[in-house]
Parts: structure tokens; C-alpha cells; sequence
């Protein structure tokens, strides 16, 4: 990146100069987009946390605040207790099947080799494909009656598996979190193998070689040099899965509604049951607010490596 | 300390199309500095490459100290590599950078210390151990990767155009370190450059590529004053050689001998004399010039070669700043090259060939 | 020795096979799944006794004709391409301006701000919803399209000025103030030097601008009823039952024909993508000696 002399300084004097005059021409050109998404974004926010305070609901006349009673009592009930587990087991499970994937991955697909482009082109499916299509996909195909996967599970004779109750992936309450924590990381995986992909292109050809040279083999090469060099990228990739996965309603709402009997209900859908289909409005917001302090510690945790990439 | 040779030694990298390395039989005398120069797509690169073990070859055999390491992998080889971006490795500090290659190779812990600190004494580094990278400067970053390269003790060295990052300055005081590093280590090192000053500077011998072929592998001194072709003649030596073609025949000689004919006569300064002393004959050239450069320690001019057949081939000459006289543009004066400065190359194969009778008109 | 190396290569090779084979395989076949079942008559699908991978039947276009005619299908096509198009636009307008300003205007402070705008991304439509159903609603844009494309532009503009700024960073200043010394004024050369010049990452942004607005799941769920104002993500998994029955053939054709033309865009465009990604997020440290 070269810096300019030119660089638009925050005018100081009276005298209008090229650079100040590049300086409000900068503003001018970036606030409409910054005020458009500060409203869309920052309005309703500030919503969701008044709502939060409050009893509205839909066709609530006048409002009411009510301090933290709408906090207290989501903490006490069970189903949204059930519903935080739920959320940490399915980000934290499908974020280290994701990692553990796509670095094996990312490692296979980075040599050259006659085919690639087609991988490429597979691999990328489930990303690419809007959410609900692929997780409506995978609703036919854990099916209770005619999925896909009992009707070979069934068949092989090692299981011992009775063709009249084969596994019912979501309908038991195991099965259906495995199935969701599954389907999320069939989705994340593209995405996660791309960002690693571009970071082990952007390895210097030549220390993997110096390494070679050193004396280090293969499994040294890629534990000591590969995979510490591409620690900063991991860390992106992994930080945008956690918030795709953590504050994602879509999957679990398409494949099992939050049954069976609310086993696989995560906050955010939580939130849409309670506060958008069952109207209470104030109380799916402060069910909604307890996202918030994952997404701080991401935040930061993004900003902290980006601070560190900057300063090197 | 090894000898490392290579016997037939060629690399194609497509099929049908003329190798990157054709053919290339050398053997490094033992602590030597070889350099390998030509100019970029000669092969030197690629020939260091197969010689580290980085690339495969097509054919023929590389054996190091006598033993033949070309399907052995690098590790195997025993040789250390210094790369033109010195490859170290970012996120490790420079101690655990220069330990590397001894936790590689299984040295046991409790030598690593005593080693690293050797190495890095040796290249006065030694405060620098506890940094990472990215907080050196080029030169602090070279002695890091010669330390990396020296801690295992290999049998070879092996750098690849390790100045050609460094800023024009830095070079110079880097290209020192290099040799005062070469004569303490006295390992057979193999460099290559595509600068001829540095190889000049730092070979015992060079062995100079082109297209993947070598032209001529000698000192210094021999493939300035005796090269083997009209490659080797004008690579060597800036400006380059005048090359002059007639009957079959190229003819040419250095700028630097090409002289205002009055200073090759007898008598006169010491440097003179001397010049006046080289065998005597000189051919007499009316030399026009059309423009000079004044580069401070020298002058070159630039012209053509009045009321000879090569009126129209532009020649230059190259007057050290110790002659005062004045030589202006759009003016004739009498030069002249001694006879045994004149090297004769054959007009078809650009090699070279015994003098032999030569009409100027 | 020798042997030893080689085998070992041997194994890698292997594994590096097993590994793109099995990854191959699970992650598309979902799609090979949605194309067996789109051509395969119902009495071939429900029948537990078939052998589900190939077709027992002959294969049928009787799925899609009854998608097509049938169902609304087209009619979530149609308001999810009209709802991408103006989408596209408004965030062109707005974010083309600001990713300049970013990338050649504000410095420091600049990237910082960029960086908020990114930031942005933390905040995720589950949280915003229930607030904006409201908000939505006293507009009166309730069950309309245009719900959508109010709230849309704020995901696609933070995401697009990022691309574009990546991609302005890459243009060398002195072109623009060639031209200036040419007599354009800054904005000037913004407009006929540096747009002209960015097709091919503006082009990048309008697909994955549009690719965002078809993917959208949860604003469009939460603002919209009617079934015949509905996008096509959400109209498929939701209206393409009857009660509790799923039409399995008719919903995998659906999503067969929305996935494809997306999923060959996006493979034309990822290279793009990607440099677009790596230019702003990944600054190696071993770049410093290249």
C-alpha cells in the first residue's frame, strides 16, 4: 500500500487547498452510505433494546418500561435456557467440523491438478445455493420416512438396524441436533475453504522450500511452517463462522421448527417464534439482546487481528 | 566440505522446447566461490535449483562429495540455501529461525543453544535472537538467513541472487560481509547473480549461462580478458565490448582499450609506459566522437570509426578521468586499440579464435 | 531412502485423492439428490422398496410442469429478480461514492471507518427483525416488496463497499491525477477515469449483490405474508405443501433451478471474489520480503 503525500488531511486553515478540498469531497461521498446503514442498522437496534425494556406487544397501545423483568424471566424459563445450550453446542460443534474440514481441504485442493476447477465448482454448492433451498434439501433427505440415508444405513447388515424404525434424524432429539450441527457445517465448509485456500496462496512459495532445505519433512512442514502462517486466517474464517452460525434461525427453522419438543431451538429462533409469529415483541427482543455479547467478543477478537495484520 | 559436480545435467520443462538447463557438466573445486551469472532465463537459477534438489532433472546426474544425490530430496542432501527474499520464517523469532534446521534434523535440545550462538556470533547477530522478522532491517535479515544457513554445518552453500533486494548502497557493504563470511567459513559455495560486478567481485570462478548452456567457466580474469564468445565478451564488462563484423570475422575490442593514440607512445607516465610496453603493434583508428558522458571517475565517449568500413557501427571508448585532455563532440581524433587487445570470434558461431589478418578499410 | 520418500508420496497422493473424493461427494450431493428427485415420478420416489438411486420409472417432467403451472414459483422468481435489480442499484449508488472515499480520501480515519462499516456485519438481521416488522409495518410496506428493499441495502452496502474498496486500492493514484492535471476536477475523474475503469469489480458486486438478495432468508419470512408477494427463498421451503405434506418432487425441482444459474455465476466470478477478499482481510507478515 503506498502512501501518498497527498492523503486528505482534516483542514485546518481558512484557505481552501486541493487536500481540503479532497477531504469534504471524501465525506460528501461516504455519508449517504454510512447514515443508510447507520439508520437501517442503528435505529432499529436501539429498538430492539427499548423493546427489550418494555411489555409491548403487537397492538400495544402507549409503552410501558419495565426494567429488567423481561431478562429475568427469559433466564428462568427452561425453553430458553435450552435454546442458549442449544446455540453454543451447534456453533461450537459445526465451527470445529468446519475447521478440522476444510484445512484438510484447503491442503488437498491447493497443488494444482487436472479436475480442480470441477472440485472447485462441487465444493462451492453448498455456499452458494441460498440457505433455505440447501437446508430444504436436507429435510428430503433426513426425511423421517423416505430419507436417503436410512434407506443404505438399513441395508447394512453391521447395524443391525430394523427397517420398520430406522433413525429418525430429526425427529430424535440427539439425531436432530447432530442433523442441524451437520447440515451447518455442510454449509460453512465452502466458505471456510476458500478463505484458507487464499491464505495458503498467500505463503511465499519459497519458505516451504527453505523448510524443505532445513531438513523438515512432511508433517513438520505443515504443523511448524503451514499452519502457524495461516493462524491469522484460520482466525478470520472462524470468527465469520461463529456469527453466521451462532446468530443463524434459518436452518433450524426449515429442518425442525426447534422440535422436537424445542431440543434443537436456538436464541435467534427463539426469538422469531416469540417476538415476530408470537407477537410479543418486547420479549423476543431481550431474547434477541442475548446474542450481543458474543458478537462483542467477535468484534473485538476481529478488530484485535486486524489491528495485528496492520501493524506488521 | 564437498565437491559438487554435475554431468550432463539438462532440465526441460516443456516438451519439444529447448530446456532451461541444457547439458551442463561442472565440478566446483573444493571451498571455492563459483559464481553463476547470465542474464535472467539463463538457467542459473534453475541450475541452483536442481543442484538444491527443489526441481527434478530431465537428465543427467549432480553428485555432491562424491556421492549422487539427484533423486534425493533436499533434506537428504546436506546443503544449506540462502532465497533472493531469505525465506525466513515470520512467525518464528530469529533464535527459533536459526534453531529450525536443527530441530529438523534431530540434533539433540541441549546442543541447540550452543549452536545458534555460534552461528549467530559469527554473523554478530547475536543480540538480534530474541526479534521476529519483520522488526529487521535487509541487511539484519541476510545475516539471519547466513546463520540459518551456516548453524547445520552443511557441505554446500547455496544462494540465490541474495543482494538483489537490498538497496544499491546496502549492496555494496553486504557484498563485503559475504566475502569476509566466505573466508572464515571456507565452504564450497555456489552463487548466482545475473549482476557481473558482483561476480567479478566475489567468484574464484564464474561460470557464465546462457539459454540454459554454460559459455565458459573461469576466473574472473580469464573470462573478462579471454572470453570464450561474443556472449561472454559483451556480457562481461559495461559499457561492453565493441564488436566489429567483416569477411566471416567478428573483431572487437574493450572500451577501456581504445586509447587517444598520442598515449601509446614511448616515454611518458608510468601507466603509459606501460600501455606503450604491451606488444608493441597498435592499430591506428580515427575515432569521431559524437557524444560523452562524464561519470565522474571516467569519461565515455561515444562515436564512430572515421574512413573505415565501419563508418556506420557506433564503437566507444572509456577514458579514466586521470587523462585530461579534452575530447569534444564533432571532432575527429587519432585513436588507437594495441594489437593484442583486438579478440577475433568467428562471424557464424560468435566463438572465439586465434587472431588472423583483419582490413579495417 | 529413496523408496522410502516415494512411498510416502505415494501415501499423500492417496490421501489427498480420498480427501477431495469424500469432500466431493458430500458436499454436492445434496444437488445430485435434488436432480434425481426432481425427474423421478412420485410413484418411484415413495416407494420404500425401490432402489432410491436410480430411476425404476421412467423419468418425468411432470414435476416441473407442475411447478411451473401450478404453483407460484415463477412469481417468487419474478419479485426476487425485480426486488435484486433495485437493490443492485441502490447499492451501487450509495456504495461505488463511499468505497472511493474510503480508498482514496479519508486516510486513517478513513480505514477505521471502513472498518465500522464492516462491523456492521456483527449486528445480524435476527436481532433486527422484530424492531423492524415494526418499523416496516408504520410504513405501511407491510406484505410488500418494498419492505425488502428498504432493509436489504444494509447488508449489501457495507459488503459491497468493502469489495470495491479493495479493488479502488489496486488502481494506481497517478492515473487519477493525470487526469486532474489533465483538468478534471477529483469527482470528475471518479466518474469518467475510475468507474469505466472498475467494470469488471463492479460487475463482481452486482452479482454478489444479487446473489445476497436471493439468499435472504429471515427479513423476508418476517415481512412478508401473501404468498404470491413472497421471494423464492422463503415461497419454496414454506408454500410448497399441503398441510403437512410435502411436495418432495415439485420443492426439489424449485430448488434445483434456483440453485444452478447462481452456483455458475458465482464459479465464473470467484477468482474475483477472492483476490476482492484477500486484498482487504490478509496482509501477511512475509510479505515485507517479497
Amino acid at each position: 500500500m503506498t502512501s501518498s503525500p497527498a492523503v486528505a488531511q482534516r483542514p485546518h486553515g481558512r484557505r481552501s487547498t486541493p487536500e481540503s478540498r479532497a477531504w469534504w469531497l471524501g465525506q460528501a461521498m461516504f455519508f449517504p452510505a454510512m447514515i443508510y446503514v447507520l439508520a437501517v442498522i442503528g435505529l432499529p437496534f436501539a429498538l430492539a433494546v427499548i423493546y427489550a425494556f418494555s411489555d409491548i406487544k403487537v397492538g400495544s397501545v402507549g409503552y410501558h418500561f419495565v426494567g429488567f423483568q423481561n431478562f429475568s424471566s427469559i433466564l428462568r424459563s427452561a425453553t430458553f435456557l435450552r435454546a442458549l445450550y442449544d446455540s453454543f453446542v451447534f456453533t461450537i460443534g459445526s465451527q470445529v467440523l468446519v475447521l478440522v474440514g476444510s484445512t484438510f481441504l484447503a491442503l488437498a485442493l491447493e497443488k494444482k491438478f487436472r479436475g480442480r476447477g470441477v472440485v472447485r465448482f462441487l465444493m462451492l454448492l453448498p455456499w452458494v445455493a441460498p440457505v433455505s433451498i440447501g437446508a430444504i434439501g436436507w429435510k428430503w433427505i433426513l426425511d423421517s420416512l423416505y430419507s436417503v440415508i436410512n434407506w443404505v444405513l438399513v441395508r447394512i447388515p453391521i447395524l443391525h438396524l430394523d427397517k420398520f424404525n430406522p433413525p429418525q434424524w430429526l425427529g430424535e432429539p440427539a439425531l436432530a441436533m447432530a442433523s442441524v450441527i451437520l447440515v451447518h457445517t455442510w454449509r460453512l465448509l465452502p466458505f471456510s475453504t476458500v478463505i484458507l485456500l487464499a491464505g495458503l496462496g498467500a505463503i511465499p512459495k519459497d519458505i516451504p522450500e527453505a523448510a524443505e532445505i532445513d531438513g523438515a519433512g512432511f508433517w513438520r512442514k505443515m504443523f511448524q511452517i503451514n499452519i502457524p502462517m495461516l493462524l491469522p486466517i484460520l482466525n478470520v474464517a472462524l470468527l465469520f463462522g461463529i456469527v453466521f452460525t451462532f446468530t443463524d434461525m434459518t436452518v433450524v427453522y426449515i429442518l425442525t421448527r426447534g422440535g422436537p419438543y424445542d431440543t434443537t431451538q436456538v436464541i435467534p429462533s427463539l426469538a422469531f417464534f416469540t417476538g415476530v409469529l408470537g407477537g410479543d415483541l418486547s420479549e423476543g427482543a431481550a431474547i434477541s439482546l442475548f446474542m450481543v455479547p458474543i458478537l462483542v467478543v467477535v468484534a473485538f477478537l476481529m478488530l484485535r487481528q486486524a489491528h495485528r495484520t496492520e501493524v506488521t | 566440505m564437498a565437491v559438487v559436480e554435475t554431468r550432463g545435467l539438462t532440465k526441460v520443462f516443456k516438451q519439444g522446447e529447448l530446456g532451461a538447463v541444457n547439458n551442463v557438466n561442472l565440478l566446483t573445486q573444493e571451498g571455492e566461490f563459483l559464481v553463476f551469472l547470465g542474464p535472467s532465463g539463463s538457467g542459473k537459477t534453475t541450475l541452483l535449483r536442481m543442484i538444491a534438489g527443489l526441481e527434478t532433472p530431465t537428465a543427467g546426474e549432480i553428485l555432491i562429495g562424491g556421492q549422487d544425490v539427484t533423486h534425493l530430496s533436499p533434506r537428504e542432501r546436506r546443503i544449506a540455501m540462502v532465497f533472493q527474499s531469505y525465506a525466513l520464517y515470520p512467525h518464528l523469532s530469529v533464535y527459533n529461525n536459526i534453531a529450525f534446521p536443527l530441530k529438523a534434523q534431530k540434533v539433540p535440545k541441549e546442543q541447540h543453544r550452543q549452536k545458534v550462538e555460534w552461528a549467530a556470533g559469527l554473523l554478530g547477530i547475536g543480540k538480534l535472537l530474541h526479534r521476529k522478522p519483520r522488526e529487521l532491517s535487509g541487511g539484519e535479515r541476510q545475516r539471519v538467513a547466513l546463520a540459518r544457513a551456516i548453524v547445520r554445518e552443511p557441505t554446500v552453500f547455496l544462494l540465490d541472487e541474495p543482494l538483489s533486494n537490498l538497496d544499491a548502497k546496502l549492496r555494496a557493504s553486504a557484498r563485503e560481509e559475504l566475502e569476509e563470511f566466505h573466508d572464515r567459513i571456507k565452504t564450497t559455495t555456489i552463487y548466482v547473480t545475473h549482476d557481473q560486478v558482483e561476480a567479478m567481485a566475489l567468484g574464484d570462478r564464474v561460470v557464465v549461462l546462457h539459454q540454459g548452456v554454460v559459455r565458459q567457466i573461469g576466473t574472473p580474469r580469464e573470462v573478462y580478458d579471454e572470453p570464450a564468445d561474443t556472449f561472454v565478451a559483451t556480457f562481461l564488462g559495461s559499457p561492453p565490448m565493441n564488436l566489429l563484423e567483416a569477411d566471416g570475422v567478428i573483431v572487437g575490442f574493450r572500451p577501456e582499450r581504445f586509447f587517444p593514440a598520442g598515449l601509446l607512445a614511448p616515454g611518458g607516465s608510468p601507466a603509459e609506459t606501460k600501455l606503450a610496453s604491451q606488444g608493441g603493434t597498435r592499430v591506428p583508428l580515427r575515432f569521431h566522437v559524437e557524444h560523452s558522458e562524464y561519470l565522474g571517475a571516467e569519461r565515455i565517449l561515444y562515436g564512430i570509426l572515421e574512413g573505415t568500413r565501419f563508418r556506420d557501427k557506433p564503437v566507444c571508448a572509456r577514458i579514466s578521468s586521470n587523462i585530461l585532455e579534452i575530447y569534444a563532440p564533432k571532432t575527429t581524433y587519432d585513436f588507437a586499440v594495441p594489437e593484442p587487445e583486438l579478440k577475433f570470434f568467428d562471424a557464424q558461431t560468435g566463438k572465439r579464435i586465434p587472431p588472423r589478418p583483419f582490413s579495417w578499410q | 531412502m529413496i523408496a522410502r520418500g516415494r512411498i510416502r508420496e505415494w501415501f499423500i497422493g492417496a490421501g489427498r485423492f480420498a480427501v477431495l473424493l469424500f469432500f466431493s461427494v458430500a458436499l454436492a450431493f445434496p444437488f445430485y439428490w435434488m436432480v434425481l428427485t426432481t425427474f423421478k415420478q412420485g410413484g418411484d420416489l415413495y416407494n420404500l422398496n425401490n432402489n432410491p438411486f436410480i430411476f425404476n420409472l421412467k423419468p418425468t417432467m411432470e414435476h416441473l410442469h407442475v411447478l411451473f403451472r401450478e404453483t407460484m414459483y415463477l412469481r417468487w422468481v419474478g419479485n426476487t429478480a425485480l426486488v435484486g435489480i433495485i437493490v443492485v442499484f441502490i447499492t451501487l449508488l450509495l456504495s461505488l461514492p463511499a468505497a472511493y472515499s474510503l480508498a482514496r480520501l479519508t486516510g486513517r480515519w478513513g480505514e477505521r471507518l471502513g472498518i465500522a462499516m464492516f462491523l456492521t456485519y456483527l449486528v445480524p438481521p435476527t436481532l433486527l427483525f422484530i424492531p423492524l416488522s415494526r418499523i416496516v409495518a408504520s410504513f405501511g410496506l407491510q406484505d410488500t416488496i418494498w419492505s425488502l428493499v428498504f432493509v436489504y441495502p444494509s447488508f449489501t452496502i457495507p459488503f459491497s463497499t468493502w469489495l470495491l474498496m479493495g479493488f479502488f486500492k489496486s488502481i494506481p493514484r497517478e492515473l487519477e491525477d493525470a487526469a486532474m492535471v489533465d483538468g478534471l476536477t477529483r469527482f470528475g475523474a471518479f466518474v469518467r477515469l475510475v468507474v469505466p475503469i472498475s467494470l469488471s469489480g463492479i460487475l463482481t458486486v452486482v452479482i454478489f449483490t444479487f446473489t445476497l438478495v436471493t439468499q435472504e432468508f429471515v427479513y423476508a419470512l418476517t415481512f412478508i405474508a401473501p404468498e404470491s408477494r413472497q421471494m423464492v427463498g422463503v415461497g419454496v421451503p414454506t408454500f410448497l405443501i399441503r398441510g403437512d405434506v410435502y411436495f418432495w418432487g415439485e420443492l426439489m425441482a424449485a430448488c434445483l433451478i434456483t440453485s444452478l444459474p447462481i452456483a455458475l455465476l458465482y464459479n465464473m466470478f470467484l477468482d474475483r471474489f477472492i483476490a476482492g477478499f484477500t486484498v482487504g482481510a490478509i496482509k501477511y507478515p512475509a510479505v515485507y520480503s517479497l
